[in-house]
């Protein structure tokens, strides 16, 4: 059962993958030339899944909406682990007031729904890729934070810590040789979990216009463009969310799948 | 007692850092709000002009200060154009979310506690990872897409509801009824999905502890166990889950509310945000902030009353 999520996990996000990597040197179709005359067909061996409003075909935009949903999963997660990593490392090494007060601040955006950051920023500078980044990636360093402080007090109790500090070796090598390798697992794991939650935040954001402008295909947008010709064309929602479902239930599966994995003593408890 | 005056300054600062936050970040840069009104062709003197009318030209702490001030005392601020008090275009909003939040974390609950209690019994058996699978699946649905789904079946095919818009319960019960169904089950399914997954470990947590082998050692059936011992324990450590969940319901409404067209709390912050109205983004934005943190806070507090023993502890 254990193998099953790790090797599902792989197997969906590998899927995701090889779909974005696809999209970079072939699609089937023009992602974004409208063609009037190929309007809202249903599925055929030209259009395996059918065209939508503009006339696209839906499964191009589908492989280039991969691309749209990894990059802003890569950036805003690799956003968040570079700001919450060190935090959380320093935080379990120094302990006392410095871990007080990341804790606290951490506690404070943590509590901040991501969504409401991303609408404030939509609102100033206007929804586009960067802004949603910049809000998914905020909301997710308190994650990276706690997890990395965890590790890190875990890390700290043991003797080779104690050994190298008693040799001389000062605070930041130690953290760079001894805690960062012994905790990049709990950061795996982590990483994972935050990109599903990415994935699902930038489709949400795409939907409601407030991310990646329209004219690029994403998942989201795809959807909120189904919407209009929902009765006509019922098919066309379907693709766009089974896509995300997959790519976050892969990530979901990987990352629980690492974490049994990696801790065994977590095996008998599921 | 101390626990409970912790939490509420905790909740406090929460507050402080989140209200710091959204108005640093509409105010950040200057003449924000008027270059807003105004549009981008507008010329730099009539910007500064404009500034100055609104007093935006004022230091930006003392602005803040005023505005906390307000927002203290139930003044979320007023639209420069049209001078709209924010809490006047809130309120009428509010009935339709606090329905579609409220009946949706109420569907939620019903269905994860038993779906969860199922999950943790039969965790060994097909029927019980049957369940944990479903909610896994669920967990990766976005809630906009479950939202479409429904409507897809039940207002494009089977015709029985229908797929957008909203009578208030005033005017036609009935009619209010089926407009809430859709958004309600959308809602309601997506955070279940969640809830499952946590009421599920709690209650393995619970099957694994003392109290209940000696309940069943002495002939309790496992069901009665569960039920008289199990609930109250696992309820510590679901009202932290069910919390997080309430908040998240709050967010997952302006979802929902867009979906399905709803006139909500929701649609008014969007409708904001693409008329770039900041004054009510800014306001509506901290209300629902502080509804999320008023609900953790009143959470945490309630550990109190499911566990006597942290009353002691404090």
């Amino acid at each position: 059962m254990r193998r099953f999520q790790l090797w599902a996990g792989t197997a969906l996000v590998g899927l995701v993958v090889l779909a974005a990597l696809l999209s970079l040197v072939w699609t089937p179709y023009d992602p974004v030339q409208v063609v009037p005359a190929d309007r809202l067909l249903g599925p055929s061996l030209a259009h395996p899944l059918g065209t939508d409003g503009f006339g696209i075909d839906i499964l191009s935009r589908l492989l280039v909406g991969a691309r749209s949903a990894l990059l802003v999963g890569v950036v805003s997660v690799g956003l968040a682990a570079v700001v919450g990593v060190p935090l959380g490392v320093l935080a379990g090494m120094r302990g006392g007031w410095v871990s007080e007060l990341v804790m606290r601040i951490s506690d404070i955006v943590f509590a901040f729904p991501a969504l409401l950051l991303a609408i404030l920023l939509a609102a100033v500078y206007g929804g586009s890729t960067a802004t949603a980044m910049v809000a998914i990636g905020i909301s997710t360093i308190p994650a990276f934070a706690r997890t990395s402080r965890a590790g890190t007090l875990e890390v700290m109790a043991e003797d080779y810590v104690l050994a190298a500090r008693a040799s001389g070796t000062s605070a930041p090598t130690t953290a760079i040789r001894h805690v960062l390798p012994n905790i990049v697992q709990f950061i795996g794991v982590q990483a994972s979990v935050g990109f599903a939650t990415a994935v699902l935040a930038e489709a949400a954001l795409s939907y409601l216009g407030l991310g990646t402008p329209r004219a690029v295909p994403t998942w989201g947008g795809m959807l909120r463009d189904s919407q209009d010709t929902l009765f006509t064309a019922p098919l066309q929602a379907l693709w766009p969310g089974l896509a995300i479902a997959c790519a976050v239930l892969g990530f979901n599966l990987l990352g629980d799948g690492l974490r049994d994995a990696l801790d065994p003593r977590l095996r008998e408890a599921k | 007692m101390a626990r409970v005056c912790k939490r509420i300054a905790v909740f406090a600062i929460s507050w402080l850092g989140a209200s710091v936050l959204v108005f640093f970040t509409i105010n950040a840069l200057p003449g924000n709000v008027a270059e807003a009104i105004l549009g981008t062709d507008a010329t730099p003197e009539r910007v500064a002009e404009l500034s100055a009318e609104l007093g935006l030209d004022r230091p930006i702490w003392v602005r803040y200060l005023e505005w906390l001030g307000g927002v203290l005392h139930g003044d979320l601020g007023t639209t420069p154009l049209g001078h709209y008090q924010v809490s006047e275009l809130l309120f009428p909003k509010l009935g339709v979310s606090l329905w579609l939040v409220g009946l949706g974390m109420l569907l939620a609950l019903v269905i994860a506690l038993p779906a969860g209690m199922f999950a943790a019994l039969r965790r060994r058996r097909a029927s019980g990872v049957a369940v944990s699978a479903l909610a896994e699946v669920g967990m990766a649905i976005p809630v906009f897409w479950g939202g479409i789904m429904l409507v897809l079946v039940f207002a494009v095919w089977l015709r029985w509801l229908p797929a957008n818009g909203y009578v208030p319960i005033t005017t036609n019960p009935a009619s209010w009824a089926s407009h809430l169904v859709l958004p309600v089950l959308t809602l309601g399914l997506v955070q279940a999905a969640v809830l499952i997954r946590y009421v599920r470990s709690a209650f393995i947590e619970v099957l694994h502890e003392d109290y209940f082998r000696t309940a069943r050692s002495i002939g309790w059936t496992q069901f009665r166990a569960l039920i008289r011992h199990g609930l109250r324990n696992a309820a510590v450590s679901l009202s932290t889950v069910a919390g997080l969940q309430f908040a998240s319901a709050i967010v997952g409404a302006i979802v929902v509310e867009q979906v399905f067209t709803l006139p909500g709390v929701g649609s008014l912050l969007l409708s904001a945000v693409s008329t770039r109205d900041l004054v009510v983004v800014q306001g509506v934005v901290m209300f629902l902030v502080a509804a999320v943190l008023v609900i953790n806070a009143l959470v945490d507090i309630s550990y109190v009353l499911f566990d006597p023993r942290q009353r002691s502890r404090a």
